[in-house]
């Protein structure tokens, strides 16, 4: 008996040690990959070529890929109706996700609702549409603004400052994108204590040209201007080379936002760019895939529990820049 | 004939004015052209913006405006070849873009910018040859194979050279940032591009047995045959030109803006150029017109759009005015100078 026992006792730790060396399974994971794979996901951007659309998909598809389930991409181009083209389809083909992101709160409204309904889930990227679902996930547009006025009220509020003027270029002025950061931008401004003077507010439809011709015309009218702020580098890029041909680096402040491509680094780092408010195409990236996981995840029936989440903003400037604060298109691929 | 500019009096025959002395002559008002009323108009709001606005004649003022608009005015010279010739290049700024973000990915992957430049020259001519060939050879109109062949050549750019949108100047090329910042005699160096260009293509269009075709072709293609111009080889090389021009248009964005965006493809910019082409008084139906018209359209704007940012009126307010007062000018053409029975007869474009 005692023999049996004892050798009952070796063959118990033996196995123990072996189980112990071969480590243990984790059945939650096994779950989750099970969950995951063989799912489907319609993704439809606005288009495939600005910096942050381009790392969204590098980041989507590297953990469908890791996870195994797959990402459709469907590139309606800038069209708004290609866009409402490829959602309708999306819809007819019941995937189990969608992940869209709204050129304005209107266009797709109510084809949201009608993807909802059918019990698809979706997830909206970097706009909010005025229909809610599931997931919103990207910038905080009023928050960037914010942040920029924020800056700005202290640069130009500052008793060295040549005055209180400050220049807006726009995209379009219809955009909520533009409107949410013109209002968080001027909040802040109000808040600072006001007498700041908005002496230009201009429209130059995302092409960094016309930013750059409207800025040379408003630096002419006031030689004493304080600030120019943007709402997307892109554009200001022209705006900053006005600011730089009229020869007022030094006392023109340039604030602009933009999700943190290598381009706008090296703008930054040559003084084209005073102050940065990065919304890291990275960061949002990473924050899509754990909405994607959990959403493909969730039992909850689609468009019952809406949340949103802004990814957060880092304000960059020539004194914060580091080899990390943006990312080049190389980087996304490795 | 009546709307008729001078400057193709050397192709066009004997005005009829002449040939029927019991007509007389008319009043001043009705031998207004296009291109008079719209020089007009730019000299009213010129007068006007400098009486009633500050800073507005300023010679840094009026050389950020000529600056502004000498973009779409190089773009506009180009296009004026393409639309005197009866044809049009909608591809234009899908070429500019392509061909210039091509050079600038060329010399990020190490090649000499020299050299990228070349091959960027190199591409243009590709393309006009492909465009050319279309319409002079395959006879598809301009206008169509253009429209069509636009998001072709992006498309083409886009798919085999490069993704993103956004495309710095390099900052290794010293004459690259001088002619986009320096300043000879208190003129930006783009300014004398522009001069240089218009001088040229003037040259081209007065003064060389192509240049003088090119209004043969576009008044009427016909009879250009006919009398033995070699039509076709003319047709191509117009499209050619169009698109070299596109790309050196491209470089003064680049050098300019300190980098170039994809996404002026997708904005009105072809459509503004033709609408400067057209406003100066070069008619769609081809054969006349000058660079004097292309250079009047562009003031016209440049003007308009310099005193509205001033004025800071809202986005909507300034298309609103924009689009009144070339719809002004034009129906002031229309009332001045009816359409007679030539351009009844063949259209426009």
């Amino acid at each position: 008996m005692k023999k049996v026992l004892l050798s009952l006792a070796v063959l118990a730790a033996t196995t123990v040690s072996a189980m112990a060396q071969d480590g243990i399974e984790n059945e939650k994971r096994a779950a989750y990959l099970d969950q995951l794979a063989g799912k489907r996901v319609v993704f439809i951007p606005m288009n495939m070529n600005a910096d942050l659309s381009i790392a969204w998909n590098a980041y989507v598809q590297r953990q469908a890929a890791e996870l195994g389930y797959t990402i459709d991409l469907r590139d309606p181009n800038w069209s708004t109706e290609a866009g409402a083209r490829a959602l309708t389809a999306a819809i007819s083909e019941k995937p189990d996700l969608i992940v869209l992101q709204n050129p304005d709160v209107q266009s797709y409204a109510r084809l949201i609702s009608q993807a909802q309904n059918q019990g698809i889930k979706l997830i909206q990227l970097n706009m909010e549409s005025l229909t809610p679902s599931d997931t919103y996930v990207g910038a905080d547009w009023q928050g960037i603004g914010y942040a920029a006025g924020q800056e700005v009220a202290k640069h130009c509020g500052a008793p060295d400052a040549p005055s209180k003027k400050i220049a807006i270029t726009m995209g379009v002025p219809t955009a909520p994108v533009d409107l949410f950061q013109i209002y968080g931008f001027k909040k802040a401004l109000e808040e600072a204590g006001g007498g700041f003077e908005i002496v230009s507010q201009q429209a130059a439809a995302y092409d960094p040209s016309k930013a750059n011709s409207i800025t040379a015309a408003v630096l002419q009218q006031h030689s004493d201007l304080c600030a120019v702020f943007g709402i997307w580098d892109g554009m200001d890029a022209g705006a900053g080379a006005a600011v730089k041909e009229a020869g007022m680096q030094d006392s023109v402040y340039v604030v602009t936002s933009g999700g943190a491509a290598a381009a706008s680094c090296e703008k930054i780092a040559d003084g084209t760019y005073d102050m940065y408010i990065s919304y890291d195409a990275r960061k949002q990236g990473a924050a899509l895939n754990v909405q994607v996981a959990q959403l493909l995840q969730s039992k909850t029936p689609a468009g019952q529990d809406p949340v949103v989440y802004y990814t957060p903003n880092t304000r960059l400037t020539k004194d914060t820049l580091s080899p990390s604060s943006c990312w080049s298109f190389e980087d996304l691929e490795k | 004939m009546t709307g008729n500019n001078s400057s193709t009096a050397a192709q066009t025959p004997a005005a009829t004015e002449v040939a029927s002395p019991s007509k007389g002559r008319r009043p001043w008002y009705t031998r207004m052209t296009q291109e008079s009323i719209v020089l007009l108009l730019a000299t009213i709001m010129f007068i006007g913006f400098s009486i009633s606005l500050n800073n507005f004649f300023t010679s840094g003022n009026v050389i950020t405006l000529l600056r502004s608009v000498s973009v779409l005015g190089m773009l506009g010279l180009g296009m004026a070849i393409t639309v005197i010739g009866r044809g049009v290049d909608l591809t234009m700024v899908a070429t500019m873009v392509v061909g210039i973000v091509w050079a600038l990915k060329l010399h990020d992957a190490g090649l000499s910018f020299n050299m990228a430049l070349l091959a960027a020259c190199g591409f243009a001519i590709v393309v006009g040859l492909i465009i050319g060939i279309i319409v002079a050879f395959a006879e598809i109109p301009a206008v169509f194979t253009t429209l069509a062949l636009g998001p072709v050549i992006f498309g083409i750019g886009n798919f085999a050279f490069f993704t993103e949108d956004t495309h710095n100047a390099p900052t290794d090329v010293e004459w690259l940032r001088n002619l986009g910042f320096d300043r000879i005699l208190g003129v930006p160096v783009s300014l004398y591009i522009f001069a240089l260009l218009a001088v040229l293509v003037w040259g081209f269009l007065r003064f060389t047995r192509a240049g003088r075709s090119v209004y043969a072709i576009g008044d009427n293609m016909l009879a250009a045959r006919h009398t033995g111009f070699p039509v076709r080889p003319l047709i191509v090389s117009k499209y050619v030109i169009s698109a070299l021009i596109a790309v050196i248009v491209g470089l003064i964005v680049v050098a300019t803006n300190s980098g170039i965006n994809t996404r002026l493809v997708n904005t009105t910019l072809v459509y503004d150029v033709l609408l400067v082409v057209v406003l100066g008084g070069i008619g769609l139906s081809g054969g006349r017109g000058g660079v004097r018209n292309v250079i009047v359209g562009t003031l016209f704007v440049g003007v308009l759009l310099n005193g509205m940012t001033i004025l800071n009126l809202s986005y909507t307010t300034q298309n609103f005015i924009k689009s009144l007062v070339m719809l002004i000018a034009l129906i002031a053409e229309t009332l001045l100078n009816p359409r007679d029975e030539q351009t009844s007869q063949s259209g426009d474009i």
